[in-house]
């Protein structure tokens, strides 16, 4: 005890950090297929003979020299909280480019092991690695594994023990530089040696570091002055340096591999390029894209569609039937049995029937992501990104907003330029999430029975493109200025396994159901006793507390068609999640006298009829537009305000999606009404 | 010539990169140091380009792609 022994994992980007740490911790952290899954360090234990250890899951990063925020994350893990063991995470299959990062781990000093993970793909491509002569050229430990089918854990964790203890002999390679800049890293370090700051890292590091120009440890090391100095005469050979710096690792590496590696002679284009040819064709890439997100939308809607009836009938007949019978033979008082069947299974019940669509919309998101796809939509809209001042590696989040925005929200840490950062914060709730899909499956259904999923999609479509034009405001006015190049790494395809499926899926249902449980059942609540009670006791819906809210509101939304209170106020409580708003509605059209029938026979017709009173297709489409644009929900709020670290941006976010959303559903029912639809 | 002038499935020598030290460093980071060969294979509409560079796949920005000088081999 008290001896626990902290590994880091640290590699580069889809090398299978994560895939490795839930190996190793048995959690089930989200593993995808494109670089920056993993946008925090993520921390999990596990026990080897009897040693705890203490596994710390980093971003993944290219080198240590930090140019994104998550690779400042990464570095600043491994270079301030120094571990015990760096387990160095490398994809054998492209071993060239990764031990670049392990050479610089092995620069910093701390002991590094290094994890060869997806051997079995490099047996499949054939290629031969041999792993002993590679360990003794690096002078590091090397186990190959194979982390996502639990191979070498084991004995990579045995190895982690032993070296952490010492018993392992440890004798890193060194690079070397060549004259020059070996006289330089000499003399930097005989000036760090005086330098107090300097000393707890390593020295050369330190000293390599100091002559490539790196800010961050120029600022650690508090010699800004001296850099002036430095950079009066030497400003040019100081990016020559740099050059020379990373060539002559590459030098090594490239050294290093072709002794240790024995590749197939023909570089013939891989199964991934051929597949790349056609899916990111010129001409071919946008419409494959398009017709692939139809094809979702349609299969959400139509295969979901196919439970959407049983579940609907088991929460309005089954549970509600049992539930009041149970109440009445205990004789419960009236209103708790209003309470419990109208409010609460209403309520939440009304939110878990759109469930398998929302499992059918996750699955494919899964897919899209596991598959390797998402990488390349983000070279296909590029173009379109580009017009906005984002490039398309900022179309990832956004497709990730399809999910849930406050993941897709953190995702936006892989971009380089932080302005770039919070446009892409800003515009991402436009993009429609999960919980807003029941909104429109169940407006569409009614009132555009036969064209749901057209409608559907082209809600989707729409939250794109105002998030382009939104982008594009931006653009020419709060964010001036090119944006960053586009640099990223593809990673090849892989048929996503069912089990990675499966993890991806639950854990996003999961967060669907706890919210149902959560703040569904308490919005639930607390709406059923504003809809059922005034301030001198109980009173009928229409003269409730909620009704006199809704109604105080309801005129805002006069000009876009829905100027009625049930509307305004299930508005007013989406802001909590957004599938309040279904809820709210089942729980007003529940409670009414008029459907109180229908709501205990209780199929979605009844509810549906109500809500043909209150609606017609045109403001059931302005409406929609609304759900779609509007306010994010608190959460997602929370979030732009933890990653914008500013209440500036995010009253602002708050604000203007607003307008965005009332000017927009306004447009809708004021052009839709001159053209005489919707009537 | 600029690399994006190069055509899918040809391969060049990088001979330099005219860009700021930062996005620079990123590259060579990302294996794409002077004298390495390159292959090429997609471009895109806009001049974004999909690459082979010591065994991996990386997308370059059109904006990059005409800033990036190369040698035929």
């Amino acid at each position: 005890m008290g001896n626990n022994i902290n590994i880091a994992l640290a590699g580069n980007p889809n090398s299978g950090k994560t895939t490795l740490f839930n190996a190793l911790t048995g959690s089930r952290q989200y593993v995808g297929n494109w670089p920056g899954v993993t946008v925090e360090k993520k921390e999990g234990k596990t026990r080897y003979n009897d040693e705890e250890i203490v596994v710390v899951d980093l971003p993944g990063t290219y080198s240590l020299s930090p140019y994104s925020l998550e690779e400042v994350i990464a570095r600043n893990y491994i270079v301030e909280e120094s571990p015990n063991v760096v387990v160095n995470v490398v994809d054998a299959t492209n071993i060239e480019r990764n031990l670049y990062l392990s050479i610089q781990l092995i620069e910093l000093g701390t002991p590094v092991v290094i994890a060869l993970n997806m051997m079995d793909m490099v047996e499949k491509m054939g290629i031969n690695i041999e792993v002993k002569k590679l360990s003794k050229m690096l002078g590091v430990p090397v186990v190959p594994i194979v982390a996502s089918k639990k191979k070498g854990i084991e004995e990579l964790l045995d190895v982690v023990v032993r070296l952490s203890k010492g018993e392992i002999e440890y004798n890193p390679c060194v690079v070397d530089y060549g004259k020059d800049l070996e006289e330089k890293i000499s003399e930097t370090i005989e000036s760090l040696k005086l330098n107090p700051l300097a000393k707890k890292y390593n020295l050369r590091w330190l000293a390599i570091k100091v002559i490539e120009g790196d800010e961050k440890v120029l600022k650690t090391l508090n010699i800004d002055d001296e850099e002036e100095s430095f950079e009066d005469d030497e400003i040019s050979l100081l990016d020559d340096y740099e050059s020379i710096i990373a060539d002559k690792k590459y030098q090594f590496i490239t050294e290093i591999v072709s002794k240790a590696v024995n590749k197939p002679k023909d570089e013939k284009l891989t199964t991934s390029d051929k597949i790349d040819k056609v899916l990111t064709n010129k001409w071919l890439g946008i419409p494959i894209f398009a017709g692939l997100m139809y094809i979702v939308f349609f299969m959400t809607f139509n295969i979901g569609n196919i439970f959407l009836d049983i579940i609907d009938a088991f929460f309005s007949e089954t549970v509600s039937g049992w539930a009041s019978n149970a109440l009445e033979a205990v004789g419960a008082a009236e209103w708790l049995k209003s309470l419990i069947v109208d409010g609460i299974i209403g309520g939440v019940g009304g939110v878990l029937t759109f469930l398998p669509n929302i499992i059918i919309l996750f699955i494919f998101i899964s897919i899209l992501e596991d598959s390797g796809y998402m990488a390349r939509v983000a070279f296909i809209m590029d173009r379109a990104m580009r017009k906005i001042g984002l490039n398309g590696k900022a179309f990832i989040p956004m497709l990730m907003g399809f999910g849930c925005n406050v993941p897709a929200i953190m995702g936006t840490r892989t971009l380089d330029n932080e302005k770039e950062r919070i446009a892409a914060i800003l515009i991402n709730p436009f993009m429609s999430c999960g919980a807003r899909l029941p909104v429109y499956i169940l407006f569409a259904s009614v009132f555009f029975a036969g064209h749901e999923d057209t409608v559907v999609f082209s809600l989707y479509v729409l939250g794109i493109l105002v998030a382009i034009i939104v982008g594009l405001i931006f653009k020419k006015t709060l964010f001036k200025g090119e944006g960053a190049p586009f640099v990223m790494e593809l990673p090849p395809y892989r048929i996503p396994t069912l089990k990675g499926i499966f993890i991806h899926v639950w854990e996003r249902v999961k967060g669907y159901l706890v919210k149902a449980g959560t703040i569904i059942f308490a919005a639930s609540i607390i709406l059923w006793f504003l809809l059922g009670y005034n301030f001198s006791g109980p009173a009928d819906i229409t003269e409730s507390i909620g009704a006199s809210i809704g109604k105080a509101i309801a005129p805002i939304f006069t000009p876009l068609g829905f100027g009625n209170w049930r509307a305004a106020l299930s508005l007013v409580s989406g802001l909590l999640a957004k599938e309040v708003v279904i809820s709210n509605m089942a729980i007003i059209y529940g409670l009414g006298e008029t459907v109180a029938e229908a709501a205990l026979e209780g199929d979605i017709t009844g509810f549906a009829s109500t809500l043909s009173n209150t609606f017609n297709q045109l403001t059931a489409y302005a409406f929609m537009v609304f759900v779609l644009l509007y306010t994010p929900c608190v959460a997602t709020i929370g979030v732009i305000k933890r990653e914008t670290n500013s209440w500036k941006w995010t009253l602002f976010s708050i604000a203007y999606q607003f307008v965005v959303a009332w000017v927009m559903s306004m447009l809708v029912f004021q052009v839709g009404s001159l053209l005489g639809l919707g009537l | 010539m600029p690399l994006s002038m190069v055509n899918p499935g040809q391969s060049v020598i990088l001979k330099s990169i005219r860009w700021g030290s930062k996005l620079r460093k990123k590259l060579y980071d990302m294996g794409l140091t002077e004298g390495v060969k390159i292959t090429v294979i997609s471009d895109n509409i806009n001049g974004a380009f999909i690459i082979n560079v010591r065994g991996s796949r990386v997308v370059l920005g059109s904006s990059l792609t005409n800033q990036i000088i190369v040698d035929v081999i």
